[in-house]
């Protein structure tokens, strides 16, 4: 996985709250079978005006005009700000491989959905839980071109002079900074693996079916 | 082990706890991963990449589900037109092939809808930890079982350890007393909740739906209500143990047999919460004072009742939920205060996870009196959640209930729960459906989607419009 250590990016507004992952990848593109190929249909039913399919290029699309994402100074954020809940309902990791092939690389909100969080950390992208009011003040400022450094080592979002403070899991933190592989780390592990499930095969054997 | 009081999901939890690590997460031990073919072909394909075995073979039931057509099924493959889908269901099955894991293949009559092929097999069972790379894994919470959705890196992780790493989540009572009126069912006791809730009410949380209006819910309804617990926010909903739980697995084809049964059932029994267990949030709803529920925005928290009218924004005194009621109103095409049962549908959707079992199906078939899908209907599709449900509803005239009034009978599979497959709403078009999800463009590019329980989506479908079931006696 790939390690996040500090980011210094511009930031892009996507300003409603209970994004959905249907949203962030609508279903016509879940049929692929790589983790790539997705970021072209990011917020696709915003993005675009047409009703688009697997392979489409945005160059064949009508872009909406009026989305967010789309407005020329926005172009090239690598930082994405939103309301409460983001990344709610499904639990499709593609909508964080969309986001993250699109560019972004740290998503800020006052909250997220369980599922979406998580996949975040397995893919390298940020996601950062601010107070609602931090989130507020940043959406004010967004249109003159802000740009934030993150810096998950301290554990601050820097905006010019105004500093800011995030908490974030200690095991997570971690595996980011050291973009460390969650398999490897577990199976560091598999001897005590090994010992639960022969106790646990002792104890509730109809669940073994081999 | 401590004596304090426990909740079923600490007791859970605890069973399946390999150990917990310096930083505080645990690594839990996964007894069952359904697999369907939108979310394992990545995860496969990673552990092929560093030739990683299946940590345990035996754990993993495939079914493709999400992308299957539902009509020309005797086609098996071929009957897939959609070029990409066939790459993904294809896939599913040499994966499972390569892997040794057992799979209920395209033309397996036991093929469905993982989360309602799960339980139907038995292959649920009370106390087990069970994920799936989809949300609606918390469907088999109905067992007393901890069923959580989980991402592709984590299906993958599973694959190749038995465990996921993880936090434990806090406990989250619903409390629903009395006894839900006649024409009520699960789905509007899950939407309501959900409604009083909101989309992330329960995060960080796993719900226990307990009290009097639960005991009485079959299986079926509380796989319905357990299914809806990820859109409160909330990774797993649970149900205890009881004598209906035990009845429902008793004798099917996964279930212990023997003396193996006895033990298994002593054991289950304890999967009650203690009887002082703290929760962190509790909530009690009474079940009496329920209305059938019809979805009218973009959000599953968007619900009302039947009796009641669509929000009025303005009206609102929170400035995030005005506006994304007002977004949610201009895209369902809906005004402030229009009576619910003004909106008129031109399609229905029964099926999907959430309703597309036999009782279900039995609930629908009930409110077409012997009356005709209405004019102003382009299409209703019945599909039902996995092939032995269908054949049983063939087998109780049903499906020739269903096609005698006008009503398209088709083959097993997630179908336009998502519209990953063909069927898929219009542009525009209002739809009462059985499914969980009204999020924009869910069912079909600017669909618009009003969840409600089968009872009314089928009769919405005769009426062309949404009708009080409890008025029609
Ligand atoms: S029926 Fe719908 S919600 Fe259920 S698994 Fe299929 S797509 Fe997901």
């Amino acid at each position: 996985m790939d390690a996040f250590v500090t980011l210094d990016g511009l930031v892009a507004p996507l300003d409603r709250a209970n994004v959905d992952t249907d949203q962030i990848i609508p279903k016509q593109y879940l049929k692929s079978i790589k983790r790539t190929g997705f970021g072209d249909y990011l917020f696709d039913a915003w993005r675009f005006l047409d009703q688009g399919t697997m392979g489409m290029t945005p160059n064949e699309r009508q872009i909406n005009r009026e989305f967010a994402l789309n407005l020329p100074e926005y172009q090239g954020a690598s930082i994405l700000i939103a309301r409460d809940n983001f990344g709610c309902g499904s639990s499709r990791e593609h909508a964080v491989w969309a986001l993250k092939e699109f560019g972004f690389r740290a998503v800020l909100a006052p909250s997220f959905a369980d599922i979406f969080f998580g996949n975040c950390f397995k893919n390298g992208v940020l996601p950062i839980t601010l107070p609602a009011d931090v989130i507020d003040g940043l959406f004010a400022h967004v249109a003159d071109g802000l740009n934030l450094s993150i810096d998950l080592q301290t554990q601050t979002v820097t905006d010019g002079e105004q500093v800011h403070s995030f908490t974030i899991d200690s095991a997570l933190k971690e595996k980011m900074l050291k973009g460390m592989d969650d398999i490897d780390l577990t199976l560091a592990e598999a001897n005590l693996i090994r010992d639960f499930e022969a106790q646990h095969r002792q104890r509730q054997p109809w669940l073994f079916r081999d | 082990m401590s004596s304090a009081p426990k909740t079923l999901y600490d007791k859970i939890w605890e069973a399946h706890e390999v150990g917990r690590r310096a930083d505080g997460n645990s690594l839990l031990y996964i007894d069952l991963q359904l697999l369907h073919e939108v979310t394992s072909p990545q995860a496969f394909e990673g552990l092929q990449l560093v030739n990683r075995p299946l940590w345990r073979v035996d754990a993993n039931l495939a079914t493709p589900d999400h992308n299957v057509p539902t009509s020309g099924r005797e086609l098996g493959f071929d009957g897939i037109t959609d070029q990409v889908a066939l790459e993904q269901v294809v896939t599913l099955d040499k994966n499972c092939k390569a892997f040794g894991v057992q799979q209920f293949e395209i033309l397996d009559p036991r093929q469905g809808i993982v989360h309602v092929v799960g339980p139907e097999q038995g292959a649920t069972m009370p106390g087990m930890t069970v994920v799936c790379g989809d949300s609606h894994t918390s469907t088999h919470g109905a067992f007393a079982a901890l069923a959580q959705g989980i991402g592709t890196s984590e299906v993958e992780h599973v694959m190749a350890t038995q465990c996921l790493v993880q936090n434990k989540a806090k406990n989250f009572e619903v409390n629903v007393t009395g006894a839900l009126a006649d024409g009520v069912t699960a789905k509007d006791l899950v939407l309501a909740i959900i409604g009083r809730l909101g989309t992330a009410g329960a995060t960080g949380h796993t719900i226990e739906y307990r009290g009097e209006a639960i005991r009485q819910l079959s299986m079926e309804g509380r796989m319905t209500l357990c299914n809806m617990s990820i859109e409160a926010g909330a990774r797993a909903g649970l149900v205890a143990v009881d004598d209906t739980t035990i009845s429902y697995i008793h004798g099917r084809p996964f279930a212990p047999k023997g003396e193996s049964w006895n033990q298994a059932e002593n054991y289950w029994r304890t999967l009650v919460s203690d009887q002082d267990a703290v929760f962190d949030t509790s909530i009690s709803i009474d079940a009496s004072t329920i209305a059938p529920q019809v979805s009218w925005g973009t959000s599953p928290e968007m619900v009302a009742g039947i009796d009641e009218v669509v929000p009025n924004p303005e009206a609102m005194s929170d400035a995030v939920q005005a506006e994304s009621t007002g977004l949610a109103l201009q895209y369902m095409d809906l005004r402030a205060g229009q009576k619910i049962t003004d909106i008129a549908v031109s399609r229905i959707f029964i099926g999907s996870c959430t309703n597309a079992r036999i009782e279900d199906l039995r609930a629908a078939a009930t409110q077409i009196r012997g009356g005709q899908v209405a004019a102003n209907v382009t299409e209703a599709l019945v599909v039902p959640g996995s092939g032995l449900v269908k054949a049983q509803a063939e087998q109780e005239g049903l499906a020739q209930q269903f096609i005698d009034a006008g009503f398209e009978w088709r083959a097993a599979g997630c179908s336009m729960c998502l519209g990953m497959n063909p069927d898929q709403l219009g542009e525009g078009e209002h739809c009462a459906s059985t499914s969980n999800r009204n999020f924009e463009g869910r069912q079909g590019y600017g669909g618009r989607t009003h969840l409600v329980s089968p009872a009314m989506a089928a009769a919405a479908a005769i009426n062309g419009r949404f009708v009080d079931i409890r008025e029609l006696g």
